[in-house]
């Protein structure tokens, strides 16, 4: 059972973890551009995270071979992840809020 | 009817004697661990990013040049150690046992130069006046919550990147390493590389000096 997986990842080859590893240097070369930008603090969050997380994502699906595990694997795992992780933000609004009610102080 | 089932019924993915998700136990037990470990650093990472927005005179001590190129210098080691890494992957599912110790051996030099990048900034910071309770006081007014958040989240990641250099160092040294090792080793390695995609974002580049 391993062997027949371990077979498809070989296929896979060495040529693609190259290609995942150029787009992760490049995503990050455009993050460090953008702090030298330095945009204002909430566009910069917004862009910094949705780069962070396609980088995520190419982590997660290729490095940590996430696309060749079993489709049941996939949906026990990352689902409860992106909930749990999302409501998080549920902070995010108060934290609007303590930062307007100094500058009213 | 448990009986039933127990007799010879036991064939679907669902009704034991099978792998539902076509992983050993080890494999999935490592995938929990992320999962868990994921939302730990998430929570340190969301409690950072509250006390950074409403935070309005947070410091901006990082110069671009040389503590941010610094920076990216060592999310550079760290990628790079994430490529080896899959390297040896790679060469333990073809059976080739000296690629796989050469490949994990390249990935302990990644990960090293990147603790010793990493303490060397510390040192720096240190050196600065920057403790977990409070900023130097050329920075402006003391913020607290630099100190703590910075020290708290690198530290841990830097814990996390330690322990992941000792593990793969064992599992290059044992002989009996099966290919199911490497690869869990590989997950747990890979998931300290995703940690720090985002610990560098939030913490070097949302606090750089302006110019």
């Amino acid at each position: 059972m391993s062997e027949q997986e371990t077979h498809d990842h070989s296929n896979s080859g060495s040529k693609l973890y190259l290609i995942v590893w150029f787009g992760l240097i490049a995503l990050t070369g455009i993050e460090v551009f953008l702090g030298y930008k330095q945009l204002p603090l909430h566009i910069m969050l917004a862009l910094l995270m949705g780069l962070s997380l396609i980088k995520a994502a190419l982590i997660i699906f290729y490095f940590m071979h996430m696309k060749f595990e079993k489709t049941a694997l996939i949906l026990t795992i990352l689902p409860a992840m992106v909930i749990v992780i999302s409501l998080l933000s549920i902070f995010f609004p108060d934290a609007q809020r303590l930062i307007e009610h100094s500058a009213n102080r | 009817m448990s009986q039933a089932a127990a007799e010879g019924t036991a064939t679907g993915s669902w009704s034991g004697g099978a792998s539902p998700y076509k992983v050993g136990h080890k494999k999935l037990g490592m995938w929990l661990f992320v999962l868990s470990d994921s939302l730990t650093f998430s929570a340190l990472l969301f409690g950072y990013s509250y006390v950074r927005i409403a935070t309005p005179n947070w410091p901006k001590p990082f110069a671009f040049y040389p503590s941010v190129i610094y920076a990216t210098v060592m999310t550079a080691c760290l990628l790079s150690s994430s490529l080896t890494m899959v390297m040896a992957v790679n060469a333990s599912a073809k059976g080739n046992r000296a690629g796989v110790v050469k490949w994990i051996i390249g990935t302990i030099i990644g990960g090293s130069a990147f603790l010793i990048l990493h303490i060397r900034e510390w040192m720096h910071l240190i050196d600065e006046g920057m403790t977990p309770a409070g900023t130097p006081a050329e920075w402006g007014p003391n913020v607290p919550l630099f100190g703590g958040t910075f020290f708290t989240i690198t530290g841990l990641h830097m814990f996390h990147v330690l322990t992941g250099v000792i593990y793969l160092a064992v599992i290059a040294a044992r002989k009996k390493s099966t290919h199911e090792d490497v690869e869990i080793c590989g997950l747990y390695w890979h998931f300290v590389d995703l940690v720090w995609m985002f610990v560098f974002p939030l913490i070097y580049l949302l606090s750089i000096k302006p110019n």
